[in-house]
């Protein structure tokens, strides 16, 4: 499969800018209040700092907290099921509801799910899902996986869901009015929620010390997926899984600060035994999770909670929409961990960043996400995974960098080049930077034009290194 | 080899260096608000409402807060209601609910949430299904912080145990948080300390 190209994917979506406008806005939006949030609670970043450390320590220990988890929750009456991958997972949640004779299940939303296609694999086997998530609802209907990982819908405006919706309910197309929509998607969803056979949900965090699963939502409709009917499957990742409730609290009180910049959800629960008379399965799902946690650069990816800020604060994810990804996690979390799933295919995505360190300086787990970048690219570019066009143009920068006279002389004429140039020369195919957006006009000299012309026979800049090549080539110029 | 040996191994084998497990302070801040200031403060973030003054008499404030609710589902025994969490043999069925009245055995001030478990409810759907929930909360079962929250002994005992902080909402749409959703329209919380005969709860059981 050819590589992703999130540069010209994100073309189609900057194509109306009436959703590039909202989508910054929105996006942008929920940054502001995760910083209002953070700084109302003068222990944010100590939170930080111990939620990092306890995710380290709980994935440094995760064999043993994972079978102190399976302990309990079987201690609790819940079967628990362990799956390597997305096939084993999705026939391990196909054979329990066929073996319940399940055709029609509710689900909460799940990224686990999404990244294992199960509803996919469920519906090909005649058992239909249905989101009960607003947002990823809305996606289902319109066949398209999530852009956001908290807001499924986000890239959508409300004029988009109100013709989504005139077109699967016939609402009225003419109310792009969210309290109207939400009522719409109420009247429709509650039905399917009350015949529902089995239930489905992910989980936010899984404690050792209780066997309980914990999600956090705002619609209530993970609490009733998983109340109404008799059957609940809980999918899993393995790195979910915390030592107990004392550090609960922790992450409860930067998910959602971090996430919406409120304080908590509306429903944060947890979900230890089957309700009565029920059934309770907890599906515990590897799919690549052990081999990222053996490379010493990326695991600590694996401390990721979900919580969308390195997506919100990203300026390329914030312009660009997060279907332009093509992965199930997009933004900064995606880049660092899709390539660990099919390095080929995401080989792309690394270079979908500026590295401007913002992700890294809000993520609540303190992932060093844009360092984790950078070293993706490193890899792509000892795997040979790099475009053409990216090939030649780092064979030039080579050229231009490894010898500052060539740099020099190059810097010039293109900062002279840009002012003369014909249009079709800067804002082509092969130059991502001039795609929908106007290039910075150039300066009208180079620093080393400014330095010759104000400094020349002055003393050597303090700050300049003596040795260096740079230095010593000023120093020849000179002479 | 099963495969959760599979798993548990090829994780034994790769375990980053060994790290230590830090202790979590409990935070307390010093403040000059009552906890029940702050309470409803921080549920009123997320348009829960909160009632200060306990009403003298609860079912003519129910009469009078839901003029038009038919079905009361109470599970207190301050109130009588229409029906009862134990009438329920299917756990769909208080979808008809317009009202529920439930005790909480603890709330939260930091975050403006109160807890619910099956042994205050029974039927655990009847606090999503009802289209308003009314949750009866003795000031004196507030506590500071979530770190003080998971002290409650709910949290080791409970089946479901659910923070509520909130009617159900959605900001899926536009990134405006509107309400319902699949949940309550309404959540009221009525600062009322428990009768004198109902002894604290040691906690739920399962």
């Amino acid at each position: 499969m050819k590589p992703i190209d999130q540069a010209r994917n994100a073309l189609a979506f900057l194509e109306d800018d009436t959703h590039e406008h909202a989508f910054d806005q929105l996006i942008w939006g929920l940054r502001e209040r995760r910083d209002a949030a953070a700084r109302e609670v003068p222990e944010w970043e100590q939170l930080r700092t111990l939620a990092s450390e306890i995710k380290e320590h709980t994935l440094s220990n995760l064999a043993r907290y994972l079978e102190l988890f399976e302990a309990r929750a079987k201690r609790n009456g819940v079967q628990v099921h362990w799956a390597r991958d997305a096939h084993e997972h999705n026939q391990i949640v196909y054979d329990i509801l066929s073996s319940h004779n399940v055709e029609w299940l509710v689900k909460s939303k799940s990224m686990l799910t999404e990244e294992c296609d199960t509803r996919a694999f469920l519906g090909q086997r005649g058992i239909e899902v249905a989101e009960t998530d607003l947002g990823e609802r809305i996606q289902q209907l319109d066949d398209e996986p999530p852009s956001h990982i908290v807001g499924p819908a986000f890239q959508k405006t409300p004029q988009d869901v109100a013709d989504l919706f005139h077109r699967v309910y016939g609402s009225d197309p003419n109310r792009p009015d969210p309290v109207y929509l939400a009522q719409v998607m109420r009247e429709q969803t509650r039905p399917l929620i009350l015949d529902a056979q089995a239930g489905m949900t992910g989980a936010n965090f899984a404690v050792a010390e209780t066997g309980a699963v914990v999600t956090v939502t705002n619609e209530g409709n993970a609490d009733l997926s998983a109340n109404v009917p008799k059957l609940l499957i809980c999918s899993v990742g393995i790195e979910k899984v915390i030592p107990g409730v004392e550090q609960l609290a922790v992450f409860i009180r930067l998910l959602t600060r971090s996430a919406t910049g409120e304080r908590i959800t509306q429903y944060t629960s947890h979900f230890a035994a089957p309700r009565m008379g029920g059934e309770m399965h907890i599906v515990l799902v590897d799919n690549g999770r052990s081999q990222r946690l053996a490379d010493e650069r990326f695991w600590p990816s694996l401390k990721c909670i979900r919580c969308g800020a390195c997506m919100n604060t990203c300026p390329v994810y914030r312009r660009s929409g997060g279907l332009s990804y093509g992965s199930t996690y997009m933004g900064p979390i995606g880049i660092i961990t899709m390539p660990s799933v099919d390095i080929h295919r995401h080989s792309e995505l690394p270079y979908a960043s500026t590295i401007n360190g913002s992700c890294s300086n809000v993520c609540p787990v303190q992932i060093n996400i844009h360092e984790q970048i950078y070293e993706w690219r490193e890899v792509m570019g000892a795997k040979g995974e790099f475009s053409a066009t990216k090939k030649a143009a780092m064979k030039v920068a080579d050229k231009l960098l490894s010898n500052p006279r060539a740099y020099r002389v190059a810097a010039e004429a293109g900062g002279s080049a840009l002012g003369v140039l014909p249009r079709f020369a800067i804002y082509n195919r092969l130059n991502a930077w001039g795609r929908r957006r106007e290039i910075p006009s150039p300066a009208e000299e180079t620093f080393h034009q400014w330095y010759a012309r104000n400094r020349t026979g002055a003393a050597q800049p303090p700050e300049t290194p003596a040795e260096t090549t740079e230095a010593k080539a000023v120093d020849d110029e000179r002479a | 080899m099963s495969v959760r040996e599979d798993i548990l191994t090829a994780i034994r084998e790769h375990h980053p260096p060994p790290r230590e497990l830090p202790e979590v302070p409990d935070f307390h801040r010093a403040t000059d608000n009552s906890l029940s200031d702050l309470f409803s403060r921080a549920l009123a973030r997320l348009d829960g409402k909160t009632v200060a003054e306990p009403p003298t008499d609860l079912q003519m404030w129910l009469t009078e807060t839901f003029p038009d609710a038919g079905r009361i589902c109470s599970a207190v025994p301050e109130l009588e209601g229409t029906v009862t969490p134990a009438e329920f043999s299917d756990w769909a069925a208080p979808a008809d609910v317009d009202v529920t009245v439930v005790r909480t055995p603890l709330g939260v001030a930091e975050t403006g949430s109160v807890l619910v478990t099956e042994k205050e409810l029974e039927v655990n759907t009847i606090v999503v299904l009802a289209q308003h929930l009314v949750v009866l909360l003795d000031p004196a079962d507030l506590v500071e912080n979530i770190h003080d929250a998971y002290h409650h002994p709910s949290f080791q005992q409970a089946a479901y145990a659910a923070l509520l902080s909130g009617p159900s909402g959605s900001a899926d749409i536009g990134g405006k948080t509107v309400h319902p959703a699949q949940g309550v329209t309404t959540l009221t919380v009525i600062l009322s300390p428990r009768p004198a005969s109902e002894a604290i709860p040691e906690g739920a059981t399962r």
